[in-house]
């Protein structure tokens, strides 16, 4: 018989390797499922997990959809970290779509360089503005975040479908529900010709080393750590617990903003019914993936995205089912939650004792 | 507004709250257990698609009642293992499964689109169907609005009569009293994890084979985190689940009234008034502090190890 034990401490070693282990399951039970699904497993491996990356192009779809899914990662991230749940960076960057577009459906005319950082500011700031809902209500009224968060992703797609089928629609667009296409100056610059990746990657990777920053070398940062890990200790310390929840939905709500700017201004050009494909909800598979580190989520996300893209070529060169992605994701967050066991316990063999003749009894001892 | 009009409304009201009533009190024994599962969503989605998916094939509304609660247990056994053999934190591992069940359920679900089944059959009650107004009003549903109603019932007086309901708060409010004076703490709380999961799919179930009877991906559409927010409306008490439930199911379906009520505003707002609500009766009732720290089961949300 083995049982499991208490560490004396957490393991660093398992924290690391976890995720790794968590992968490895995924592509494991993946690799049924194409048997399953009456595939060649290696091929199919192969044409998933492989071919996608192994081109100039792959490689920067690869970036493009990391983009958002470490933008609203880090975010999350943070607010994990601090014992926050934030779970609706889907709206915030929705709201952050909308806000952006608007700057640029409202300039048709302008082709001046200060277009841009002005469309990313409003998402910036219409996905906190989006992500204070939650904050305040959790701070003034003690609602509970989670939920609220969540309830406010679908008020979101509701106002955006609104916009679209209505006061934003384009007048020449044949009635389809989308706004009209952005002018040149309203979309990101693309980084190397003939890709899509376009300038929000580096700006997300500018987010991650900030966010690293902030984490490990700043006060707020620290505060927001201890109370995650350790509340009553933070709470005797005297952090602001309140100072803590607006931090962490402001910050990631307006990372979730900017996400939703990349999207508009960058592959989409548009307003559209739908400007996410899930990416606030991966983004939380994200940030466990990536152990709540602005790195890791870097790491995590371009994970993700070899999912979203593999899932498109699986589906494009094998007929595979689209929904397989989704099935991966979730597979991806249990398998980690479960391995993570392993960093808090470890695996004892049980050992056979004669039980003591007399039973001894310790004074004082907490049974 | 005339009876002609109102009929209808409540009539599909009830219809509405029903597949919120049966998560809810799913939920709601999970979480006197001290368990929170946030997976709730996800087990919805598993017991529409299979639900609808065994209906379709063996043309057995009663199999695919069977089938969405099955399957909907089976993933509430993984949240249960993970959880509360391997102790992984109960709010993550709710959202991985809500994750894992929108995957799934579309996954499992990708053939069945576009294809419909017959809706469960309305029951017909000699002379009090046929009532004027009361019989449309109150006779003629069908069996899982009288069930979930039946439900609340059973549920309240289990939990408030009941050794077993005195068992399952003892352990949702000190486990570690419970497990103390011998009463197994795991093995309850794997017992109201699946009964959690069983309503979860019935509820789903519901949603695809009564309300809407066909197939559409994600379908639940925020429904099970709405019943989630029922769960804190009623204060961990079953008969508030009946109240907030109906109150929800009206608010739904308004939407589909409000043209004949003479109600013109975008239908976007109108949907809008679900969730909108769902945020306005949190913070009516998390409002005060002590009612939540009066209600909440003590343990809740946290993991039980016998040995820690």
């Amino acid at each position: 018989m083995i049982r499991l034990e208490a560490r004396t401490e957490a393991s660093q070693k398992m924290m690391l390797a976890s995720p790794l282990i968590a992968a490895l399951a995924m592509l494991v039970t993946g690799s049924m499922l194409f048997v399953f699904l009456g595939q060649d497993p290696f091929h199919a491996f192969y044409v998933y997990f492989i071919k996608p990356a192994s081109t100039v192009y792959g490689v920067g779809e690869l970036l493009l959809k990391a983009t958002p899914l470490t933008l609203c990662g880090v975010g999350l991230a943070l607010g994990f970290r601090a014992n926050v749940g934030n779970i609706g960076a889907d709206g915030q960057l929705t709201m952050g779509a909308i806000a952006g577009g608007c700057v640029a459906l409202y300039f048709p005319d302008v082709h001046a360089a200060w277009l841009l950082p002005l469309m990313l500011l409003a998402g910036a700031l219409g996905g906190m503005a989006w992500a204070a809902i939650p904050a305040l209500l959790r701070i003034r009224y003690n609602a509970n975040e989670i939920l609220v968060s969540l309830m406010l992703v679908y008020v979101a797609y509701l106002v955006l479908s609104y916009l679209v089928h209505g006061p934003l629609r384009d007048p020449e667009g044949f009635n389809f529900p989308q706004s009209r296409m952005f002018q040149d100056a309203a979309l990101l610059p693309v980084l190397v010709h003939g890709l899509r990746v376009n300038a929000a990657f580096p700006l997300a990777l500018v987010v991650v080393a900030a966010a690293w920053f902030f984490c490990d070398r700043t006060l707020a940062g620290f505060r927001m750590r201890v109370s995650g890990i350790a509340p009553a200790a933070a709470a005797y310390a005297g952090f602001s617990e309140r100072r803590n929840v607006w931090l962490s939905f402001l910050i990631s709500g307006a990372l979730a903003g900017l996400a939703g700017v990349g999207e508009v201004a960058g592959p989409i050009g548009q307003l559209q019914p739908s400007v996410s494909t899930g990416y606030g909800f991966a983004a939380i598979i994200v940030a466990y993936v990536g152990r709540l580190h602005p790195l890791g989520v870097l790491l995590a996300a371009l994970l993700m995205s070899l999912l979203y893209i593999g899932g498109e070529s699986a589906q494009m060169e094998l007929q595979m089912p689209s929904a397989i992605t989704g099935l991966f994701q979730g597979l991806l967050l249990f398998y980690l939650l479960a391995a993570d066991l392993f960093i808090y316990y470890r695996f004892k063999p049980r050992l056979k004792l004669a039980p003591p003749a007399v039973p001894v009894a310790e004074p004082g001892a907490p049974s | 507004m005339n009876a002609e009009q109102l009929i209808p409304f409540l009539a599909s009201t009830a219809s509405a709250a029903t597949p919120l009533i049966l998560a809810a009190v799913g939920e709601l024994v999970t979480e006197r257990s001290g368990v929170l599962n946030l997976g709730l969503e996800g087990m919805m989605l598993i017991g529409a698609v299979a639900g609808f998916a065994v209906t379709l094939a063996t043309g057995q509304p009663g199999l695919g009642l069977a089938a969405a609660m099955a399957a909907a247990m089976g993933t509430a056994l993984i949240f249960g293992v993970l959880t509360l053999t391997l102790q992984a934190n109960q709010v993550a591992t709710g959202l991985a499964l809500t994750l894992f069940g929108i995957g799934l359920s579309a996954f499992v679900g990708r053939g069945l689109v576009g294809q419909t089944v017959d809706p469960l059959p309305h029951l017909h009650f000699p002379l009090l169907s046929d009532l004027p107004f009361f019989g449309p009003l109150l006779f003629r549903f069908d069996i899982l609005v009288y069930g979930s109603v039946l439900l609340v019932v059973a549920v309240g007086w289990m939990l408030a009569y009941t050794r077993l309901g005195l068992v399952i708060r003892a352990v949702g409010e000190s486990p570690f009293s419970a497990n103390a004076i011998g009463y197994p703490v795991i093995a309850l709380r794997y017992g109201t994890v699946l009964f959690g999961g069983a309503m979860a799919g019935l509820g789903g179930a519901y949603l695809s084979m009564a309300l809407t009877p066909l197939w559409v991906e994600g379908m639940t559409a925020g429904r099970g985190w709405i019943a989630l927010a029922l769960v804190v409306f009623a204060t961990w008490k079953p008969r508030g689940v009946l109240l907030g439930a109906y109150l929800f199911g009206g608010v739904t379906v308004l939407q589909f009234h409000a043209q004949g009520f003479g109600i013109a505003v975008p239908s976007e707002v109108l949907s809008m008034l679900p969730y909108l609500a769902t945020i306005f009766v949190l913070v009516l009732i998390c409002r005060n502090p002590k009612t939540i720290l009066l209600n909440r089961p003590m343990s809740l949300g946290q993991n039980f190890r016998a040995d820690a």
